[in-house]
C-alpha cells in the first residue's frame, strides 16, 4: 500500500528492537508496522514484556543506550524519519512534538522543585518567554487538569497521587504536542481516581486534537478512550483495527484469550476460560508464530511458519494462519 | 451455635502518627460462614489489607473481638496463637517480594512445616512438598529452583502452597491476583476457585479488582476509610448497589464493551486522610447525596433490604437501634 | 536445542552466580589471588622463611638487600624477608579477629536494634554515635593504654572501635528489608522472632556485610600497624609489619630497606582487601543481576 505522510501522523515501518542480557540477545520488537492518524487515538494492549513500552520507547529514541538497539526500520513522524535525527534535534522533538507520561507519578516528578517550576522549565526548554509569562502560562496548564492556580509554589509531595498524575500531565501538554504516549498512566492509582484522570484526559484530547498512544493492560480503559487498539504478543502486533471491530469481532485466538481472562460483571461464571502457558523467553521464542504452543486452534503449520498480516476487514489485521470467525484465510 | 466460621466484631486497628492516630480500621463487624468467600473491596488505604491483617494478628488489633470457630483469639497466648496460624493462613499480594530470595521453592514450602514442626524427616516433608506442588500445579522439576528464576504466576503459586501445606481452615486472600497479567490472574483465579471446592476452605478475598471480587466472592463488603459501608451477597452489591460510594465505584470500572450506554458518577476530590478522619460519614466530602445529618453523625450499619447499609439515605428498619 | 544448556545455567545458585560475575572482574580476582598468597605464607612461615624471624646476627646487620638477604637485615641482622613473611601471621590474624569482633558485637546490636525498633533501637544507635564521635585511633588507644598493650589486647581495641560501623550497616539491611512481605509471611506460618533474624532477614544483608568486612580487615590491619608503630602494639621481637615501620624509621636516611618492605608489605595487602571488596560488592549487587 502507498500511503502519503500528511494523512498520518506517525508511522512506523519494520520496526525490531533487540537487548543484550547477560551475553544474550532479547527480541524485545520485531518487524513492527503502526501507523497512527492525526487525532487518533491508539490503545496498545498486552502483557508485560510484550514490547509496549519498548516501542513507545523507540519512537522518542529514549531507549538506553547501551544494552538495546533499534536493529532495523523507520519511523516517520510528520514525513520525518525519527531514527535518522541527530541528538540534537531529537532533543527539541521532544517534549515540544511528542510528550510521555509515565505509569509512576511519584517518580516522575522531582521532589526538590515545585511543580510550578518544573512545567515552566518544560516550556522554556522549547519556548523563550520572559519570566512571568512563563509563570502565567504554567498556572493556565495547572487550571487545564483541575488544579487551582494557588498551588503553583506547592511541591510535589504536598500532592496527592491523583493530583500528581495531573500535573504530569499538565507538564506534557505545556507544549502543545501533537503525539502524547500515555504508559499505563492510571495504573498506580485508585478506581475512583483513575475515573476523574480518564475523564480529563478524554477533554484534553479534544480540546488540544492531539493523537494519543494509550499504553495499558485494561482492554475496559481501551473501550472507553480509545479509537483503535492494537493487542501485542511476544514482540509484535497480532490485532489491529478500530476498537469497535476489534472488541465485536476479534480474530486472533490470544485476543480471544485476553477478552476471555477477564472476569465478566454481568454473568456468572464458573471457572474462567484460559490458555495455558507462559508468555514466551524472549531469548528463546518458539518458532513459527510465537502464540502456537498456547492456541488451541494451532495446526501444523503454526509451528513451521510465521504468519503474515492479512486483512479480515477494511482496517482490521490479523496475524495469523487460521480464520477464527470460519472460512479459510491463508494470505 | 454460630453460623459464621469467622465472626469480627468492632474490630479497630490504629497507628501511631505524629499527627494523631490514624483509624486504618475503625470498627468493622462482618461474619464469613464456612465454605464461604467474603470479598473485600476498596480504594488503597480504606483499611481492607489491615483488616485482614489485623484478624490474623499479624497487625495485633487495637480493640474488638475476632471469633474463630466461637474463641476468641485475640486473647491468645503466643503459643495458643501459633497452634491456630495453622488454621487461619494468608496469600500476599506481591509474588516478588513475598518470597524469601535466597531459598528454593523446595526450602519456601517446607518452612512452613518446619517451623510448625510438622513432619518427621526432610524427606517426609519433601514428600508433602510434592504433593502440595502438584495440587496448585506447579511442576516437580521447579523443586530446586529460586524464586528469581520463576514468574509471577509460579510465583504467586508457591504462596498458595505454602499456605496451603499447613492444612488452614480459612486463607486470607491479600490482593493476590493484582500483580498479575490478566491471562495469568485467570489461571491463578480458576485454581483458587478449584482449591477452595476440593478442601472446602473459607476465603477472606481482598481486592481493588472489583471484576475479580465479583467472580470469586459468594458475599462482598465495601470498605471505604476504615469502615465498612456496604456488605450483601455479591450479587445485590452489582444489581442493587445503595451506599453512594458503591454506587460510584461501581461507575468507575472500565468495562471492556464497546458503545456502552451508563451513566458514570465521577467523584470529586481525593480520598481524605485516615489520620483524624471527620467526623460523621466519611464520605460525606465526596458524596452527591450529602445532607446536613451526614457531616455530623456516623451512620451505623443497618439492614435494608437485601443488603446491610451504613448511609443516613436509607432510614432504619424498625428493629435497629439509633 | 539449546535446551540442555539453559537448564544448566539455571542452576546456579545465588553463590554460584556472585563468584561467576566477580570471576569477570580482572582486578578482584587478582585481589583475591594476592589474599590467597597471603595466607599461604602466614600458613607456610616456618617452611618458606629462609631464616627464623628472631635469630640475631650481629655481624650482618643493616645490610642491604643481597642474594642471602633478599630484603636485607635489619639492626640485629635478622633478615627482613622471614619477618615480613612471619608478619604475615600476625597481621593477618589481627585484621580477621579484630573484624570477628566488631562484626559479631555490631551485628548483633544491629540486628536487634533494626529488628525492634523504638527505644532500644534508640538507645543502642545513639550509645554507637558516642563511640562513633571518638576518632577509632584514639579510642583503640585509650583501650589498649589501659589493659596493656599485647597482641589480644591490640585486637580487641582494634575490634571495639570498629563495632559502630557494623552494626549501623546491618541495621540499615534490616530495616530495608524487615518490612517486605516475606517477612510478613513467615510470621503468618508461626516463625519465631529469631529464626526469621538468622534465617530470612540476615542472609539477604549479608551483601553489605560481607563488602564491609573484607575493608574492614584492611582498615584493621592499618590500625593495628598505627598501634604498634607508636609502640602500643606487639612487643619485640615478635615481627609484626607496623613495628618493623617504626623501627626502620630511625634508620630511613641509610638503611631505607628497613622500611620499604614492612611498609610494601602493607600496602600490597590493603590493596588486594580494597580490590577484593569493591568486586564482592559489584557482584553481590542485585542491580546487576541478570
Amino acid at each position: 500500500m502507498e500511503h502519503t505522510s500528511n494523512e498520518k501522523l506517525l508511522d512506523i515501518r519494520d520496526l525490531s528492537v533487540e537487548y543484550h542480557s547477560n551475553g544474550k540477545i532479547v527480541k524485545a520488537v520485531s518487524n513492527l508496522n503502526l501507523s497512527l492518524k492525526k487525532g487518533e487515538t491508539l490503545g496498545f494492549v498486552g502483557e508485560t514484556g510484550a514490547g509496549k513500552t519498548t516501542t513507545a520507547l523507540s519512537i522518542l529514541r529514549i531507549l538506553p543506550e547501551l544494552p538495546s538497539r533499534i536493529t532495523s526500520g523507520e519511523i516517520w513522524f510528520n514525513g520525518e524519519n525519527l531514527l535518522l535525527k541527530s541528538k540534537k534535534e531529537m532533543q527539541q522533538i521532544r517534549g515540544k512534538e511528542i510528550s510521555m507520561i509515565f505509569q509512576d507519578p511519584m517518580t516522575s516528578l522531582d521532589p526538590v522543585a515545585t511543580v510550578g517550576k518544573q512545567i515552566e522549565e518544560m516550556i522554556g526548554l522549547h519556548e523563550k518567554l520572559p519570566k512571568k509569562e512563563l509563570r502565567e502560562k504554567a498556572a493556565q496548564m495547572l487550571e487545564q487538569v483541575g488544579i487551582k492556580r494557588e498551588r503553583i509554589d506547592d511541591y510535589p509531595h504536598q500532592f496527592s497521587g491523583g493530583m500528581k498524575q495531573r500535573v504530569v500531565i499538565a507538564m506534557a501538554l505545556s507544549c502543545n504536542p501533537n503525539l502524547l504516549i500515555a504508559d499505563e498512566p492510571t495504573t498506580a492509582l485508585n478506581v475512583t481516581i483513575q475515573a476523574q484522570v480518564l475523564e480529563l484526559m478524554k477533554n484534553l484530547k479534544r480540546q488540544y486534537q492531539m493523537s494519543m498512544i494509550m499504553i495499558t493492560h485494561d482492554l475496559g480503559i481501551v473501550a472507553e478512550i480509545c479509537d483503535s487498539v492494537a493487542i501485542m504478543y511476544a514482540g509484535n502486533i497480532v490485532e489491529y483495527g478500530t476498537v469497535e471491530r476489534v472488541y465485536e469481532n476479534f480474530c486472533h485466538p490470544y485476543t480471544e484469550a485476553l477478552f476471555d481472562s477477564i472476569p465478566s460483571l454481568d454473568e456468572d461464571q464458573e471457572e474462567l476460560k484460559v490458555i495455558a502457558g507462559l508468555t514466551p523467553d524472549p531469548t528463546n521464542l518458539p518458532s513459527g508464530c510465537p502464540f502456537h504452543p498456547r492456541c488451541p486452534y494451532a495446526g501444523p503449520e503454526c509451528a513451521q511458519q510465521a504468519p503474515e498480516v492479512r486483512e479480515t476487514e477494511p482496517g482490521h489485521i490479523v496475524r495469523c494462519h487460521k480464520d477464527l470467525k470460519g472460512g479459510s484465510g491463508n494470505e | 451455635m454460630s453460623e459464621y466460621l469467622l465472626e469480627v466484631k468492632n474490630l479497630k486497628k490504629y497507628f501511631k502518627t505524629k499527627n494523631g492516630p490514624l483509624c486504618a480500621v475503625d470498627d468493622i463487624s462482618f461474619g464469613i460462614r464456612k465454605g464461604e468467600t467474603l470479598g473485600v473491596v476498596g480504594e488503597s488505604g480504606c483499611g481492607k489489607s489491615t483488616a485482614g491483617r489485623a484478624i490474623l494478628r499479624l497487625h495485633e488489633p487495637t480493640a474488638g473481638q475476632i471469633l474463630f470457630n466461637g474463641q476468641d483469639i485475640v486473647k491468645y497466648s503466643p503459643k495458643k496463637m501459633k497452634e491456630m496460624r495453622r488454621k487461619m493462613q494468608i496469600v500476599f499480594q506481591d509474588p516478588y517480594s513475598s518470597l524469601n530470595p535466597r531459598l528454593s521453592v523446595q526450602a519456601l514450602i517446607a518452612e512452613s512445616l518446619r517451623v510448625n514442626n510438622i513432619g518427621k524427616s526432610d524427606k517426609e516433608r519433601e514428600e508433602q512438598v510434592k504433593q502440595v506442588m502438584d495440587v496448585v500445579g506447579l511442576e516437580e522439576r521447579l523443586i530446586n529452583s529460586y524464586p528469581h528464576e520463576l514468574d509471577g504466576g509460579r510465583r504467586q503459586r508457591i504462596g498458595i502452597a505454602r499456605a496451603l501445606i499447613l492444612n488452614p481452615e480459612f486463607i486470607v486472600m491479600d490482593e493476590p491476583v493484582s500483580a498479575l497479567d490478566v491471562c495469568i490472574q485467570a489461571q491463578i483465579l480458576n485454581l483458587l476457585g478449584r482449591l477452595q471446592d476440593q478442601f472446602n476452605l473459607t476465603y477472606m478475598f481482598i481486592s481493588h479488582n472489583l471484576s475479580v471480587v465479583k467472580h470469586i466472592s459468594d458475599r462482598i463488603a465495601v470498605m471505604h476509610l476504615g469502615k465498612i459501608v456496604e456488605i450483601a451477597d455479591s450479587a445485590e452489591i452489582f444489581n442493587n448497589p445503595r451506599h453512594p460510594y458503591t454506587q460510584a465505584l461501581l461507575s468507575s470500572i472500565p468495562i471492556p464493551k464497546v458503545n456502552l450506554k451508563r451513566e458514570r458518577i465521577i467523584l470529586e476530590g481525593d480520598v481524605p486522610s485516615p489520620v483524624n478522619p471527620p467526623a460523621g460519614c466519611r464520605f460525606a466530602g465526596r458524596c452527591r447525596h450529602a445532607m446536613p445529618v451526614c457531616k455530623e453523625v456516623c451512620p451505623e450499619l443497618k439492614q435494608c433490604g437485601n443488603s446491610q447499609v451504613a448511609c443516613h439515605l436509607y432510614p432504619a428498619e424498625e428493629n435497629s437501634v439509633r | 536445542m539449546n535446551q540442555k544448556k539453559q537448564n544448566k545455567e539455571k542452576k546456579y545458585s545465588f553463590w554460584g552466580d556472585t563468584w561467576k560475575r566477580l570471576k569477570r572482574n580482572r582486578l578482584a580476582m587478582f585481589g583475591l589471588f594476592i589474599i590467597g598468597l597471603l595466607v599461604f605464607c602466614a600458613i607456610f612461615a616456618d617452611l618458606i622463611a629462609p631464616y627464623d624471624y628472631a635469630t640475631q646476627d650481629l655481624m650482618n646487620a643493616y645490610q642491604g638487600p643481597s642474594l642471602q638477604h633478599w630484603f636485607g637485615t635489619d639492626e640485629f641482622g635478622r633478615d627482613i624477608l622471614s619477618r615480613v613473611i612471619y608478619g604475615t601471621r600476625i597481621s593477618l590474624q589481627i585484621g580477621f579477629i579484630a573484624v570477628g569482633i566488631s562484626l559479631i558485637f555490631g551485628g548483633f546490636l544491629g540486628a536487634v536494634a533494626g529488628y525492634y525498633g523504638g527505644k532500644l533501637d534508640n538507645f543502642i544507635m545513639r550509645v554507637m554515635d558516642i563511640i562513633m564521635s571518638i576518632p577509632s585511633i584514639l579510642l583503640a588507644i585509650s583501650i589498649v593504654a589501659a589493659l596493656g598493650s599485647s597482641m589480644t589486647n591490640l585486637m580487641i581495641a582494634t575490634g571495639i572501635s570498629y563495632i559502630p560501623s557494623y552494626a549501623r550497616i546491618v541495621r540499615a539491611s534490616i530495616l530495608g528489608i524487615k518490612d517486605q512481605e516475606f517477612i510478613e509471611a513467615a510470621k503468618a506460618v508461626g516463625t519465631s522472632d529469631w529464626t526469621i533474624i538468622i534465617r530470612h532477614i540476615l542472609p539477604n544483608c549479608l551483601a553489605p556485610i560481607i563488602v564491609q568486612a573484607t575493608l574492614g580487615v584492611a582498615f584493621a590491619i592499618l590500625t593495628a600497624a598505627g598501634l604498634s608503630f607508636i609502640g602500643l602494639g606487639i612487643a619485640p621481637p615478635t615481627p609484626e609489619w607496623g613495628s618493623m615501620l617504626s623501627t626502620g624509621r630511625n634508620y630511613i636516611r641509610d638503611y631505607w630497606h628497613m622500611t620499604l618492605f614492612p611498609g610494601l608489605a602493607i600496602a600490597l595487602t590493603i590493596f588486594a582487601l580494597n580490590v577484593l571488596g569493591d568486586g564482592l560488592r559489584d557482584a553481590l549487587d542485585p542491580k546487576l543481576r541478570g
